[in-house]
């Protein structure tokens, strides 16, 4: 009989947005269940928000995501515009789409650079952060901050995006589109890269709409849900762009829709630049003085999915209630059904598919026998086994 | 199916049970229904309609527990906001849970934080803080002091 082990991932790993606890049972090599423990990191934002005014919010809800930070805020701002019934100007409307779109760029390039990692491939993961660079620098240039951008408030945006900066932005796009077809090319013709991702982790469309996954993740899996499409905000109707799907629902169908999101998104960027020419400059938003009673219900696409922010008014200049829901809360629900069944060595990539934010900077990762107690395998022995799999699988090519 | 076909669906096959109905606008709804006919109403909304729960919003207030469960019919940018008041005393209703996944871990979240009881929940533990929070004390409550 083959032993059975447990593998927690966490409470801190870099697969985890925040810190999480991921219990595998295996047996021999094949995950049999996972269990979770979640909450390391609550941080009671929703009853925090209470206390806050409304502009106040925009700041703490940026926070909740290291990574995508403006679609909290995005999703904020649409609840509470919803409130007030007001229509923000097109000029915010194309440089709100903007700072999303570029915010999904480098989020996608990160998830590449990691994938590639926990299959061993560490050039892609150096590549694809080293290009990603850039994109954080446009960020500094339009925003002052390479990270949480705070450009969102009730009404508009805090700052423009004045003339004289968009030829700078349209070379940086330029660059990244090179990068990104090398990086495409490189992930759709590699052999390795569809022996390890290729029916790894699969996800079919009844697993999506029961666990209500959202994102790339539905979207590999056929179903073709996007917020920017179905229940359109900012300048989304206002370019013309497509959602990308793919059939197959498993690892590689993720990282493709991934790949080619970004060419929709360098594409949106375009559009929107070209639109904020015709718009007067400063023209970025509308006075609100105060917010009447009522509920709003906020939606925006974040790199992840659907995020959805859920506004109480009572007519106070603070929330009477705020509901959040990023997507990771129900993407990382379909780990029961993705990761079962799958070898250890799988198991990283299947859990990195469906890209719960890597915000922590923290890992462990320890394999113990379940009959003794004893400790078998640590975190890097556990990457040592997914690289090992990658390079058995290439000597096996050549 | 189009947004005011389900609406009208809802009226026509639940009618004695809604409460309320409000258009906010023609992408935002709230109907209001008794507690008692949650599970017929979202299994017409999950497998007839082709909704998709997106989660469920609790809020403790003079009325009560209010739970607004939303709903997303993607195809037409529905949100679908089912709304329910529970009592002080007890308040309880039937889990979602084994209809869909969807709803399992916001169910467990709201019976930690607000003290609602999800009847027939496959596994109505703790989400956040497991082992490390005091029984019967539940910080979303309006009544929850911080000291």
């Amino acid at each position: 009989m083959s032993k059975k082990f447990l593998i927690p991932i966490g409470p801190y790993h870099p697969l985890q947005e925040e810190p999480e606890l991921f219990k595998l049972y295996c047996e021999g090599e094949i995950v049999k269940d996972i269990k979770w423990e979640t909450g390391y990191n609550h941080r009671g934002i929703e009853k925090l928000s209470e206390s806050k005014t409304y502009d106040q919010v925009f700041f703490l809800v940026e926070r909740i995501c290291g990574i995508c930070s403006t679609s909290h805020p995005f999703a904020f701002a649409n609840a509470v515009e919803e409130i007030c019934r007001i229509e923000v100007p097109d000029r915010a409307k194309y440089i709100r789409s903007i700072i999303g779109e570029l915010e999904r760029i480098h989020s996608h390039l990160l998830w590449v650079g990691l994938a590639g990692h926990f299959l061993g491939y560490n050039t892609v993961f150096m590549w694809a952060w080293k290009y990603r660079e850039p994109v954080l620098d446009l960020f500094e240039m339009i925003t002052g901050n390479r990270n949480s951008y705070a450009m969102f408030k009730v009404g508009g945006v805090r700052r423009d995006i004045e003339a004289a900066k968009i030829p700078a932005i349209r070379k940086v796009l330029a660059e990244v589109k090179k990068k990104t077809d090398l990086l495409t090319g490189a992930v759709m013709d590699d052999p390795v890269i569809h022996a390890r991702t290729k029916g790894v982790g699969i996800l079919t469309k009844e697993d999506i709409l029961d666990y209500g996954a959202v994102g790339p993740t539905a979207r590999a899996s056929g179903v073709a849900i996007d917020v920017r499409k179905d229940d359109p905000y900012a300048a989304y109707p206002l370019v013309n762009w497509k959602v990308i799907t793919a059939e197959e629902g498993d690892v590689f169908a993720k990282a493709k829709v991934r790949l080619l999101e970004m060419y929709e998104s360098i594409s949106i960027i375009e559009q929107c630049l070209d639109g904020l020419l015709k718009e007067k400059e400063g023209d970025i938003a509308v006075k609100v003085k105060n917010i009447p009673e009522g509920m709003g219900t906020g939606r925006a696409e974040a790199p992840r999915g659907e995020v959805f922010h859920c506004v109480f008014s009572d007519g106070s200049n603070s929330p009477a209630r705020h509901k959040i829901r990023a997507p990771s809360y129900v993407n990382i629900a379909t780990f029961k059904k993705s990761c079962i069944g799958q070898s250890i060595s799988d198991a990283t990539i299947s859990l990195a598919a469906v890209d719960p934010c890597y915000c922590c900077t923290e890992r462990m990762a320890v394999a113990y026998d379940i009959s003794t107690g004893k400790r078998i395998m640590n975190g890097a022995e556990i990457l040592k086994a997914s690289a090992e799999k990658t390079r058995e699988i290439m000597s096996k090519l050549k | 199916m189009t947004t005011e076909e389900i609406i009208t669906g809802l009226k026509e096959k639940f009618g004695p049970e809604i409460t309320d109905t409000i258009r906010r606008n023609e992408k935002r709804y709230v109907v209001s229904i008794n507690p008692g006919a949650l599970l017929k109403v979202a299994d017409y909304l999950y497998r007839e309609a082709g909704c998709r729960f997106i989660i469920a919003t609790a809020l403790h207030t003079k009325r009560g527990f209010e739970i607004h469960y939303h709903f997303s019919k993607d195809a037409t940018g529905l949100v679908l906001n089912i709304h329910v008041v529970l009592s002080h005393e007890k308040p309880q209703i039937e889990s979602l849970s084994n209809m869909f996944n969807a709803s399992n871990w916001i169910e467990r979240e709201m019976h930690e934080l607000f003290g609602i009881d999800f009847l027939n929940h496959p596994n109505q533990e703790k989400l956040i803080s497991e082992g490390n929070w005091a029984e019967g004390v539940y910080p979303y409550r309006k009544d929850f002091k911080k000291n």
